[in-house]
C-alpha cells in the first residue's frame, strides 16, 4: 500500500511549480514511509509513497513497462502470481515478481479492461506515453482512494485530498453544500468530495484523459477533460428470485459455496512478504476472517484489538474468548475519552471530511498499536454486513414493509423495538410517527435510508447556510448512479446496494478504514469484499441472508464450525465509541475551546454552535443526534483549520528533502 | 414569560442550536419537521414537568399532547387546570 499523486498538462507542456513533487509526495508520507518515488516527462509528473509489501527489492515505482508505459499504484492485486503465468503464457517478460508490473502488462495485454482482470484493492494512474493518453483507475468498492481536481490547465490526481492541496496555488475550501450532504447522508456521494472543485473517482470506474475524447463529459465535480467507464457495481437477484424461500438442504448447499469463497478470499489476502496480521472486533467477521486464517493456513497469526474504558463500549471479554479458542497471540489497545480527543485533531486531519462519530479514532489507535508490533497488514471483517445483511438498517426496512401493508397494526410497528431496545423507552405514539414517515412509499429507492437520512439531517441545521439545494442535487446524483437493474431487485437488495455505494465506500473503507490505517501506514485488506464472494452472495436470495429478522443467517452457517458458540449466536453489537463524553476531560475542553468559539467565516454558524456547546457544556447532550451534530461542528472547525490557517505548517513539517526523492529512469534492458 | 415563549424558547435553544426561523408556526408538526425525534419527546417531557409542575402519564405521551407548540401549550393549560 502506498500513496500516489501526479499532474498532467491538459494542453501544452507540463510546467511545475518549485517544490511541487517533495510538498505533494511529503504531505502523505504517511501513507508509505519507505521510498519515494517520481518521475516526469514534458506532458506528465507522478509521484508515489511507498510501503513494501511485495517484491521488496524490485518494487520500485512510478515503474515503467516495455512499451513506453509509466505507473503509479496504490494497493494489492492479489491474484497477480495467477496473472503473471497467464501473461507469461501470452508472452510477457516480467522483471520482477511484484504486482506492479502486472499492471503494465495486464494493459498492454487488455487495454482498459485489464481492471476487470484484477482481484483486489486499487488506484493507479498509467501514462501511455505513445498515445498521450492519462489511464486512471480505482478498486470495485472504492477500498483504495483517487481524488482529482482541475487547476491552471493541468490535472492534479492524488491518493489524498491534502497532497492535492499541496500543489503551490491551489486551495479548495470546504464547499458549504458538500458539507450539508455529509450531514444528511453521512458522506459525500461520488463523485463530490467535502472540498469545491475535488472530486473522487467513483469506486469501480476508470477515467482517461486523451485528446480527441469520446462520449460526454462525466458529472460535477469531475474534470470535464475525463471520460470515466463503470466496470463493476455490486449484482443482485431479480426481486422474484431473491423473495424466493430457500429450503435447508439447499441452504446448505449455498452455505457451502459461501465457505468455498471465504476461505479463497481470505487465503489470497495473506500474500506478502512481509507478516500479517489480523483484527479481532468480538464480532461474528472478524472472528471469521481469522477462524478461516487459522483452519486453513499455517500461518502464524497475531490479532489486534481495542477495548474501551467504558465498558458500554467494550468487547474485550468476546475478543480474548475468540483469541483463545483459535491461539493466536493477542494484544490489545485500551482507550478512553481522553485517548480520542487527544487524538482527534489528527484523525479530521487524515479523514479529511467532517464526520459525526468519534468512532474513527480509537481505530487511529489500533493501527498504531499494529504498527508498534511491526506490522504493516492486517486482515479485518469490514463488509460482511453489506454482503450478508447484518446491518439494523437491512432490518428496520424490512419490519417497515412488513408494517406498510397494514399501518394500523400496532404490533408490526413495535417489532422496531426488538431491533433497537431503547426505543422501548420512548412514547410508542411518537415512534411509530417518527418511523411511519414515507411508510407507505415502499417504491421509493432509497426507502431503506429515509430515517437515517431524516433523523441526521438536523446535524445540517448547524451550518449558516441553507443546505436544501445541495442535497436534492445530491439525490439526484446518487439517483441518476442506480444501474438500471436496480428497480428490479428486491427490497433487501436495493438496501444493500445504497449502503454498499454510500455509507461503505464513504464512511467506513475511508474514515474508519484506509484513512485510519494508513495514518500508520498499515495496510487493511478485507476478504469480505473480494468480488468473486460477490458473486457467490449475489445469487443467494434475500431470504436466506436475513431469515425473518435473523441477519447474516447463510454466513453463520457456513462458518459456524470454526466459532465458539457465544461469538456465534451472540446479538449484534454496532462499533461505537464515546461522541461528546469523550471531550470531557482536560484534552477535549481545550479543543472545544479552541474551536467551538466565535471564528467569523466558518461554515458552521457562531450562534448555532454557541447552543450545542452551552448543552455540551450541561452534560446536556442527550440523542444521538446531539453527539452527532457535536462531532460533526467539531469535526468541521479542525477541518477548516487545518486546510486552512494550519496548512502552511503541515506542509513544512512534511515536506521531502531533495536527497530524500529518488527520480526513476527507464531500466536498462529495455 | 407565558407558557407559549417557555415553550418556544425550550426548543429553540435544545433542538434548534438558538435559530428561532424554523419556529414561525405554531401548528407546525415538530416531528415531521425533523425538530425532535423519540427521545427528544423525553426531553421535552422532562422539561414541561420540571418547569410547570405537571406530570405527564404515560398515556398522555401522545401527538395530540406534544407535537406542536399549540398542542404542548394547550396540553399544560389543561394540566394546570386540573391540578
Amino acid at each position: 500500500m502506498c500513496g500516489i499523486c501526479g499532474a498532467f498538462a491538459l494542453d501544452g507542456r507540463l510546467d511545475l511549480p518549485d517544490k511541487t513533487p517533495e510538498r505533494m509526495i511529503g504531505v502523505m508520507r504517511h501513507r508509505g514511509p519507505d521510498e519515494f518515488g517520481a518521475w516526469r516527462d514534458d506532458r506528465v509528473f507522478l509521484g508515489h509513497a511507498r510501503l513494501s509489501i511485495i517484491d521488496l527489492a524490485g518494487g520500485q515505482q512510478p515503474m515503467a513497462g516495455r512499451a513506453d508505459h509509466w505507473l503509479t499504484f496504490n494497493g494489492e492485486i492479489f491474484n497477480y502470481v495467477e496473472l503473471t503465468e497467464e501473461l507469461r503464457a501470452l508472452g510477457h517478460v516480467f522483471r520482477t515478481r511484484c504486482d506492479t508490473e502486472v499492471i503494465l502488462r495486464a494493459y498492454e495485454e487488455w487495454g482498459d479492461a485489464c481492471v476487470e482482470r484484477f482481484n483486489g484493492q486499487f488506484a493507479f494512474a498509467l501514462w501511455d506515453r505513445p498515445r498521450g493518453r492519462l489511464f486512471l483507475a480505482r478498486d470495485r468498492y472504492g477500498i483504495r482512494p483517487l481524488y482529482l481536481a482541475a487547476h491552471d490547465g493541468r490535472l492534479l490526481f492524488a491518493s489524498e485530498i491534502k497532497s492535492l492541496r499541496a500543489y503551490p496555488g491551489f486551495a479548495p475550501a470546504l464547499d458549504p453544500g458538500s458539507v450539508a450532504e455529509v450531514s444528511t447522508y453521512w458522506v459525500n456521494i461520488a463523485p463530490a468530495t467535502a472540498f469545491a472543485g475535488v472530486a473522487q473517482l467513483p469506486p469501480g470506474h476508470t477515467a482517461v484523459v486523451e485528446a480527441n475524447p469520446s462520449g460526454p463529459p462525466p458529472p460535477a465535480p469531475l474534470p470535464p477533460a475525463l471520460r470515466i467507464r463503470r466496470y463493476w457495481h455490486p449484482e443482485f437477484l431479480p426481486a422474484d428470485e431473491d423473495r424466493r424461500r430457500v429450503a435447508p438442504d439447499e441452504a446448505s448447499r449455498l452455505a457451502k459455496d459461501v465457505r468455498e469463497a471465504l476461505v479463497d478470499a481470505a487465503t489470497i489476502r495473506l500474500r506478502a512478504d512481509v507478516p500479517v496480521g489480523a483484527y479481532l472486533s468480538g464480532g461474528l467477521d472478524s472472528s471469521t476472517t481469522a477462524a478461516l486464517i487459522h483452519r486453513y493456513t499455517d500461518h502464524r497469526l497475531k490479532t489486534f484489538s481495542v477495548g474501551f474504558a467504558d465498558r458500554d463500549y467494550d468487547e474485550t471479554d468476546w475478543q480474548y474468548a475468540m483469541a483463545a479458542h483459535i491461539g493466536t497471540e493477542h494484544v490489545t489497545v485500551k482507550v478512553d475519552g481522553d485517548d480520542i480527543a487527544s487524538r482527534f485533531e489528527e484523525v479530521v486531519w487524515l479523514a479529511e471530511t467532517p464526520v459525526l462519530r468519534t468512532a474513527p479514532a480509537p481505530l487511529h489507535a489500533l493501527s498504531g498499536l499494529a504498527r508498534s508490533e511491526d506490522f504493516k497488514v492486517v486482515l479485518t471483517g469490514e463488509g460482511a454486513d453489506e454482503v450478508f445483511v447484518g446491518y439494523n438498517i437491512f432490518r428496520e426496512a424490512k419490519v417497515r414493509r412488513f408494517w406498510a401493508r397494514d399501518p394500523a397494526a400496532r404490533a408490526r410497528s413495535m417489532l422496531l423495538t426488538r431491533l433497537y431496545p431503547y426505543l422501548a423507552q420512548s412514547p410508542p405514539e411518537f415512534l411509530r410517527r417518527f418511523y411511519g414517515q414515507g411508510l407507505e412509499d415502499v417504491d421509493d429507492p432509497f426507502y431503506s435510508h429515509r430515517p437515517r437520512w431524516h433523523n441526521t439531517g438536523a446535524v445540517a441545521k448547524l451550518l449558516a447556510v441553507d443546505g436544501t439545494d445541495a442535497l436534492r442535487s445530491a439525490e439526484e446524483r446518487l439517483a441518476a448512479s442506480l444501474p438500471a437493474e436496480f428497480t428490479a431487485w428486491g427490497p433487501v437488495a436495493r438496501a444493500q446496494y445504497v449502503e454498499m455505494t454510500t455509507f461503505l465506500a464513504g464512511y467506513l473503507l475511508s474514515s474508519q478504514g484506509d484513512r485510519m490505517l494508513m495514518g500508520h501506514s498499515v495496510e487493511g485488506r478485507f476478504p469480505f469484499l473480494d468480488h468473486e464472494l460477490a458473486a457467490v452472495a449475489a445469487r443467494i436470495p434475500a431470504s436466506a441472508k436475513l431469515q425473518s429478522l435473523v441477519e447474516k443467517a447463510i454466513l453463520k452457517e457456513s462458518v459456524a464450525d470454526l466459532l465458539p458458540a457465544s461469538i456465534l449466536n451472540r446479538p449484534k453489537q454496532p462499533y461505537r465509541a464515546p461522541d461528546g463524553a469523550s471531550f470531557a476531560g482536560n484534552a477535549g475542553r481545550d479543543i472545544v475551546a479552541a474551536r467551538l468559539g466565535q471564528h467569523g467565516g466558518s461554515l458552521w454558524d457562531d450562534r448555532r454552535v454557541g447552543a450545542l456547546r452551552r448543552k455540551w457544556e450541561a452534560g446536556k447532550l442527550a440523542s444521538a443526534r446531539d453527539n452527532m451534530a457535536f462531532v460533526a461542528a467539531l469535526s468541521g472547525r479542525i477541518l477548516e483549520h487545518e486546510f486552512g490557517p494550519g496548512f502552511a505548517d503541515r506542509l513544512a513539517s512534511t515536506e521531502l528533502a531533495p536527497q530524500d526523492l529518488v527520480w526513476r529512469e527507464r531500466p536498462r534492458d529495455d | 414569560m407565558n407558557v407559549r415563549d417557555k415553550v418556544c424558547e425550550y426548543i429553540i435553544e435544545n433542538f434548534l442550536f438558538g435559530d428561532a426561523e424554523p419556529m414561525a408556526d405554531d401548528t407546525m408538526s415538530l416531528l415531521d419537521e425533523g425538530i425532535i425525534d423519540s427521545v427528544g419527546v423525553m426531553e421535552l417531557v422532562a422539561f414541561l414537568e420540571s418547569d410547570f409542575g405537571i406530570s405527564v402519564g404515560d398515556e398522555e405521551l401522545v401527538p395530540d399532547n406534544l407535537d406542536s407548540v399549540a398542542n404542548l401549550v394547550a396540553f399544560v393549560g389543561r394540566k394546570q387546570a386540573a391540578a
